[in-house]
């Protein structure tokens, strides 16, 4: 098997006494759509932030394309092919939604200490900002403030800037949080379609979504991976059905 | 939006104001007028400067007033040395101050709020002390500048008018300068940066480097404004530097209305009048001034500009 695009080896995260991260493992390969799901509490978004360079993991590695990462800050891991979407919706509220995606690119298209021509005006950013936009179907909002977007509008702007930066990795946290059975679908479609281009990792809680976008789910409870496998093998696994029907600690004691 | 055309017009009313009151002055014989707005346009320059970290970049610098001290003494005692030539004394100004703001910036920088506010402060008033035991310079008397920067014919400081046009020059060229910067690349990742950190970081901006950066070209600017107040008073003294002085530098960014273009220009004029006018009246003056501007910040959101912006809409 090829070089896996991410690899994550025996990551370890305390809090205190607590474990939130225990010795996780896991493999993305290129092309894949990997699910995390477990239930609220599982560290799911430590998990995710230790991925995306925002807190720093015990033990353990990150290696991106063979490359560790594991201890490089954020940006740098963005340089590298990783974005991300946040849990909760994080926008330069006082942008439009085009400098929001543009400045994503700019990010990614050479220096960005230019002092003196209008960023504004450069047509390679304002046309990446556009084509992102309407790849999340946003293109008619373009020039609306931020402030003035809907939650939903919100959430689908958050891929666009994740898009903008041409990444290899999307790490994608709830994506689906707060919206509407339509805006759901609607992102459920979204992302069949992204997925063609892009490898991503997707945290979500909203089951029916998983199984119909993921090629493989891992199962994380109280910090540990109990179970990683297409959806058919996850939907049969007994400590996942455990683990969901609340019955924790015969898991934990498996695990 | 008729909004910005009313700011717009009260902005293009007061900056011909400005370019014309030499002609005013001269012709009413009014000499005190034009002193007092040389002061507040060097002044205007030093509250633009500042508004570039604290409005568009979200920095609340504390301690703007030490460059004012900077720049001054550069000149100050490069003239008391013997080295009378504008063409030196304004680039060390300049080249003194962006040093102390890369230093003070680079240490001030690795905080936030707050802490951010105390660490500045606590800086200049460094730098406070530091003049004030410049003995060889007067110490905490001051140092008298006798002869002014001396430009070899190009231009004469001495000269009333032309001096008040070079301080104008130097003002709009500085707020040419900030809105090409704030329209650029680097201009847009400070703003984001100032909107939401963690969103800049994590689409890939360090965000020390570009603060940093823009810290530097402020304090350079606000060192231009105190090479000209040393010359516009004829002396500097460490008062310059005191805190209180950048707190009136922040209540011109505030009142005029910070992250605008011309607010801090506008902010130091309504500022600096009113401190001039209220103090004929009574000794009391500050009494006055005070509730004044707790009224505006309280109602008067976005400062000048702001109040101007939504009389043009309602």
């Amino acid at each position: 098997m090829a070089e896996p695009l991410l690899r994550v080896e025996k990551l370890v995260r305390r809090f205190g006494g607590i474990t939130a991260t225990d010795n996780v493992s896991l493999d993305v390969a290129a092309g894949e759509l990997h699910a995390i799901i477990g239930p609220n509490g599982a560290g799911k978004t430590t998990l995710i932030s230790q991925l995306t360079g925002h807190l720093a993991p015990h033990a353990g590695t990150v290696s991106l394309g063979g490359r560790d990462i594991t201890y490089l800050p954020a940006y740098r891991r963005c340089a590298l092919g990783l974005a991300r979407s946040f849990q909760i919706t994080s926008l330069l509220l006082d942008f439009t939604a085009a400098d929001n995606v543009a400045l994503a690119a700019q990010a990614h298209a050479g220096t960005s200490f230019r002092f003196f021509a209008n960023a504004r005006k450069e047509k390679g950013l304002r046309d990446a900002a556009h084509a992102a936009l309407d790849r999340v179907g946003l293109s008619h909002r373009a020039d609306v403030v931020v402030s003035r977007l809907s939650h939903g509008e919100r959430r689908e702007l958050e891929l666009a800037v994740a898009l903008a930066s041409r990444p290899k990795l999307l790490l994608l946290d709830e994506p689906m949080a707060g919206l509407g059975v339509t805006e759901s679908q609607r992102m459920v479609k979204l992302l069949q379609e992204l997925r063609k281009e892009v490898s991503i990792v997707l945290v979500e809680h909203d089951m029916p979504a998983v199984f119909a976008l993921a090629d493989r789910i891992s199962v994380l409870v109280y910090g540990r991976v109990i179970a990683s496998g297409d959806p058919a093998a996850i939907r049969q696994n007994e400590d996942v059905k455990r683990a969901y029907l609340g019955d924790q600690h015969v898991v934990t004691r498996h695990g | 939006m008729k909004g910005l055309s009313v700011s717009k017009a009260v902005t293009a009313l007061m900056l011909a104001g400005l370019v014309l009151l030499p002609l005013y002055s001269s012709l009413s014989g009014n000499i005190f007028i034009l002193t007092l707005f040389t002061r507040i346009v060097i002044l205007a320059l030093a509250a633009a400067s500042l508004n570039l970290i604290m409005g568009y970049g979200g920095m609340m610098s504390f301690g703007h007033a030490a460059y004012l001290g900077i720049g001054g003494y550069a000149v100050g005692i490069l003239a008391q040395e013997g080295i009378g030539s504008g063409f030196v004394q304004f680039p060390v100004a300049l080249a003194a101050s962006a040093l102390f703001a890369l230093v003070i910036g680079a240490l001030s920088l690795r905080t936030r709020g707050v802490y951010f506010i105390m660490i500045t402060l606590a800086f200049a008033q460094m730098a406070y002390y530091v003049a004030s035991g410049l003995a060889r310079y007067g110490g905490d008397d001051g140092l008298t500048v006798y002869k002014r920067s001396d430009f070899s014919g190009l231009i004469d400081l001495s000269d009333r008018v032309q001096f008040y046009y070079l301080c104008l020059a130097c003002l709009l060229g500085v707020i040419f300068l900030i809105w090409r910067i704030v329209n650029s690349r680097f201009g847009l990742v400070v703003q984001g940066l100032r909107s939401n950190e963690q969103r800049m970081q994590a689409i890939g901006f360090p965000a020390k480097r570009y603060q940093l950066v823009c810290f530097v070209i402020s304090g350079t600017m606000c060192g231009l404004a105190g090479a000209l107040l040393a010359n516009n008073t004829d002396f500097v003294s460490p008062a310059v530097m005191y805190w209180t002085r950048s707190g009136d530098l922040m209540v011109m960014v505030i009142l005029g209305g910070m992250g605008t273009l011309f607010g801090p220009v506008m902010g130091a004029v309504v500022y600096l009048l009113l401190e001039e006018f209220l103090s004929q009246i009574t000794e009391y003056w500050a009494l006055i001034m005070g509730p004044l501007l707790l009224l505006i910040v309280l109602f008067g959101r976005g400062g000048i500009m702001g109040v101007l912006g939504r009389v043009g809409r309602g």
